[in-house]
């Protein structure tokens, strides 16, 4: 007989191991909370990284002038120039290879054939017309030069990786919980569970804690990674980051405790999770602005917790916002929390 | 002064359980003496699990009386959880868990009782203690449920068909195991559909079926109930058709009873009897195509009793 002892063989401690066990033993699961996001933020942040903008091609249609016009046109740096005859110029300009045609006229004069909804094509516009009028002596009133900014925080991988941040505690907030807690109804472990002494509270909270240190490993990673490799700016404190990752953690374990509180078998969560998930994805603003859509739906927008979670990690990252000054997205956050907890407690099912 | 006789360790009555439009238990009666084990024998459906699972606290009675150990689910039930040791049918343990982190856990959920090392040994698993729960055997798996619901070192043990889908030879080590608590002198209630079980390990047994309990005793009483030792079951020739109700005239049999094909009958002495129904056979004119016999088991008081097999889905 012995008593129990020691720190290790409290039951929430033991419960919590084992999540924890569960989670380093299943590769794939691993792959999605630590490895995935990196890809993607690495493979986002190469796809969209700032260079010298590109060339825009456009095209001169072959005909006594071409030469000349197309010389004159070179001297831009912003465009690039071809000479074809005229039905593979025009070819290339409906195929959306190049932007714009170059109709050399009679008398030195030309014509420009392009998409004026296109903003390249307009620009290519602009610059072909510009580069033109100069080589035939124009001469500008007004001296200008220009000053070129290039700051860290406003290029697409600065505005992508909060985004990536908030999906990925919404993902293994959601799954992380709905799954393991639907398996373990199926297989009729929940059932054995409580035929012991366990206290249900802790089973729940060994989740919560489980998910608790991951989370720390799981932002360190993807915002180390930014950090280092992109240099995304945190302009914020790490603790307010550390804050609002908790609250986002919480809430969406929360809203997986209540996806998991009835459902019995894995594929009937996946899809109840899906039906969660897929909203935020689109409309919650990850990959590009949610101000994108219409007015009309903004409030609802605003209420979503991963919408509130992007706006608060882009606000502490991007702008230095202290928590202070993220009230609004935090009340949202702990509204779901409170909601989500006294819901999936009431309607929980052990069996 | 005779010293009182100690409360039993399990007293049911008069337990009723419906779902939806099916009863699952009509009216049982149950009462297990400290010490004891008992078994709950039946076919499948006939109320064994809902009936342990209510003895459990688990599942909630529509109706009557449940006292475990002296105390009341619903009002004791922490204290009846430390109490009781349980191994469900088809409770399935995380695979990704080595078999001594499983036992821990569920160690860590009691105050007392053996160390997590003790238990893996009473179940004889020491070899597969850092083994994956998922590279188990079958035997192995029931084993470790064995474990699970001996780390609190409960005063009564529930064990839900803790042999079932197991080959002969893990049936036997399980039994082996489960006589060793015996001796240790917990009461045990176990659920069974297979009658060697109940016959070796249990001292009362009381047969379910449809929700009630249709008999009950030592498996020696229940035998000796049939007032036949024996029982003869023969096959005769395709497209005879014989009436076991005329048989019931041949001298020594005490009971008759047509089952998938072959006729069966309860004897009480064989030597007496066998030439007497070969006699009739063949005045019937009818021909026999398999002829057996064997001592009388559980399995012959359920049919007896109900006409039909335990183990007929």
């Amino acid at each position: 007989m012995n008593e129990r002892r020691g720190w290790r063989s409290h039951p929430l401690v033991q419960l919590t191991l084992v999540r924890y066990r569960e989670f380093i033993r299943e590769p794939e699961a691993v792959f999605w909370v630590f490895i995935f996001p990196v890809l993607l933020t690495a493979g986002l942040g190469i796809a969209f990284r700032n260079q010298a903008p590109a060339k825009i091609p456009v095209v001169v249609v072959e005909g006594a002038d071409a030469r000349r016009v197309a010389e004159a046109v070179g001297r831009s740096s912003a465009v690039s120039v071809q000479v074809l005859p005229d039905s593979a110029a025009l070819r290339t300009l409906r195929t959306g290879k190049t932007s714009l045609a170059i109709l050399p006229g009679p008398g030195g004069s030309v014509s420009y054939r392009f998409d004026p909804d296109r903003p390249d094509a307009r620009t290519a516009r602009l610059e072909t017309d510009d580069a033109l009028q100069r080589a035939a002596g124009r001469t500008d009133p007004v001296a200008s030069s220009e000053q070129r900014v290039r700051e860290p925080g406003s290029r697409y991988v600065d505005f992508v990786v909060p985004g990536l941040l908030g999906l990925n505690l919404m993902g293994s907030g959601i799954w992380g919980l709905g799954f393991a807690i639907v398996d373990a109804r199926k297989k009729r472990l929940l059932k054995r569970l409580v035929a012991t002494p366990m206290s249900r509270a802790q089973y729940l909270a060994s989740f919560l804690l489980s998910r608790l240190t991951l989370l720390v490993v799981e932002v360190g990673v993807l915002l180390g990674f930014a950090v280092l490799v992109f240099g995304v700016p945190v302009r914020g404190s790490p603790v307010a980051i550390l804050g609002v990752c908790l609250l986002a953690a919480l809430t969406f374990g929360a809203l997986g405790l209540l996806i998991a509180s009835r459902a019995q078998t894995v594929e009937g969560v996946s899809g109840l999770m899906n039906l969660v998930m897929l909203p935020m994805w689109i409309f919650s603003g990850v990959f590009f602005s949610a101000s994108r859509f219409p007015n009309a739906l903004q409030p609802a927008i605003q209420l979503l917790p991963l919408t509130a979670v992007n706006d608060a990690l882009r606000g502490v990252m991007l702008e230095g916002s202290g928590l202070a000054g993220l009230s609004g997205e935090l009340a949202i956050l702990f509204g779901w929390m409170v909601l989500a907890f006294a819901l999936a407690l009431r309607l929980f099912r052990w069996r | 002064m005779p010293s009182p006789a100690p409360p039993p360790a399990l007293l049911v009555r008069n337990l009723r359980k419906r779902y939806d439009d099916v009863v699952a238990v009509d009216g049982l009666d149950l009462e297990i003496g400290a010490g004891e084990c008992f078994g709950l024998l039946g076919p499948n459906g006939a109320g064994k699990t809902t009936t342990i699972e209510i003895c459990e606290g688990l599942t909630q009675p529509d109706g009557g009386e449940v006292v475990v150990l002296g105390r009341r689910w619903g009002r004791d039930d922490r204290e009846l959880r430390e109490l009781l040791g349980i191994s469900l049918q088809e409770t399935q343990f995380s695979e990704k868990l080595t078999v001594i982190e499983t036992v821990t856990l569920f160690r860590s959920f009691y105050r007392a009782g053996p160390t997590p090392d003790q238990v893996i040994g009473l179940v004889q698993l020491e070899e597969k203690a850092k083994a994956r729960v998922g590279q188990l055997s079958g035997g192995q798996r029931q084993r470790l449920a064995l474990a699970c619901a001996l780390v609190g070192d409960p005063a009564l043990l529930f064990l839900d068909e803790p042999t079932t889908g197991l080959d002969p030879q893990s049936r036997r080590q399980l039994w082996e195991l489960i006589e060793g608590f015996k001796a240790g002198g917990r009461s045990i209630l176990l659920t069974t559909h297979y009658m060697d079980e109940a016959e070796r390990l249990c001292d009362q047994v009381a047969i379910v079926d449809h929700g009630r309990v249709i008999a009950r005793g030592t498996p020696r009483e229940l035998i000796a109930s049939l007032r036949a030792e024996h029982v003869l079951e023969f096959a005769v020739a395709e497209g005879i058709r014989l009436d076991p109700e005329t048989l019931r005239a041949v001298d020594g049999v005490l009971g008759a009873h047509a089952s998938n094909g072959t006729i069966e009958l309860q004897v009480a002495e064989l030597h007496r009897t066998m030439p007497a129904l070969l006699g009739e056979l063949r005045r019937q004119g009818v021909q026999l195509t398999e002829l057996r016999t064997h001592s009388a088991t559980l399995e012959d008081v359920f049919v007896s009793l109900t006409g039909r097999r335990l183990r007929d889905e």
